[in-house]
């Protein structure tokens, strides 16, 4: 099963994009807080999309595909502008000098990695594809016995 | 997202309700901002109603650690469902702020600090 999005870039619609990705997950063998953490990852790269990538221009869009490929589920999110960041060179930063720092950014992709198995970025001449992918265990508190 | 501000004896409290994500973080933000010149020596975070954190939110918290730390002001956050606190979790977040179950355990947590 593939399930599709699309949603312009504005800030504001991160939350229709939670809810899309929540509402494909609802269906799954998830407990709450996986769940939760696989709606936090995709949310991480959709807000960087749309803040960094395209400045918030609601003429712009990006695009979210999930694909359940059992036991993986692979999370999409396309943009037609490319990228500018080398995924191969990154670190997840010192927590210690962000506090120090005062930063309040530097951490979105530090948790995208820390929760998904394998994370990709795919960029071609005209679009860009981060792949998120994570190996489902079903949980016992699965909602379905709830 | 709202933010509701309270004071209760030598207290100053926000209550978080909503989403906290790359929209509405700059609220808190600014929020926390306008605490910070405040006289407060205790800043209680209400988070009963905070229904999801991102990196923003969680970064917004980050960033006063020290401002808060210099000023000697008390800041613990409680009342965080299980969601929220786990990805307070996933970074070691809650090993660097106060974080407990109740308001009641917060200005505990306070007096303690005094001891």
């Amino acid at each position: 099963m593939i399930h599709y999005y699309k949603a312009s870039c504005s800030r504001d619609n991160l939350k229709l994009i939670r809810k899309f990705v929540e509402a494909v997950l609802f269906e799954m063998p998830l407990g709450d807080i996986e769940t939760n953490q696989l709606i936090l990852a995709v949310d991480e790269v959709c807000a960087n999309q749309i803040i960094h990538t395209y400045k918030c221009n609601p003429t712009k869009s990006i695009e979210i595909v999930i694909r359940d490929e059992a036991p993986n589920l692979v999370f999409e999110i396309i943009n037609d502008e490319g990228s500018q960041f080398d995924l191969t060179g990154y670190q997840d930063p010192s927590l210690q000098n962000i506090v120090k720092e005062r930063r309040k950014g530097g951490i979105g992709l530090m948790l995208v990695h820390k929760i998904m198995d394998k994370v990709e970025v795919d960029q071609q001449e005209t679009k860009c594809t981060w792949r998120l992918v994570k190996k489902i265990n079903p949980k016992v508190d699965i909602k379905a016995n709830c | 997202m709202e933010i509701k501000e309270w004071e209760e004896e030598e207290y100053f409290g926000i209550e978080i309700c909503g989403d906290l994500d790359a929209a509405s973080s700059i609220e808190l933000d600014k929020t926390l901002e306008k605490v910070l010149k405040k006289e407060v020596k205790a800043l209680l975070i209400d988070c009963q109603h905070l229904h999801y954190i991102a990196s923003a939110g969680l970064g917004v918290f980050i960033s006063y650690i020290e401002p808060f730390q210099e000023k000697s002001v008390f800041f613990c956050l409680y009342g965080l469902n299980d969601k929220v606190r786990d990805v307070f979790q996933i970074l070691g977040l809650d090993k660097l702020l106060v974080i407990v179950d109740t308001k009641e355990d917060a200005k505990k947590r306070k007096n303690d600090s005094l001891l």
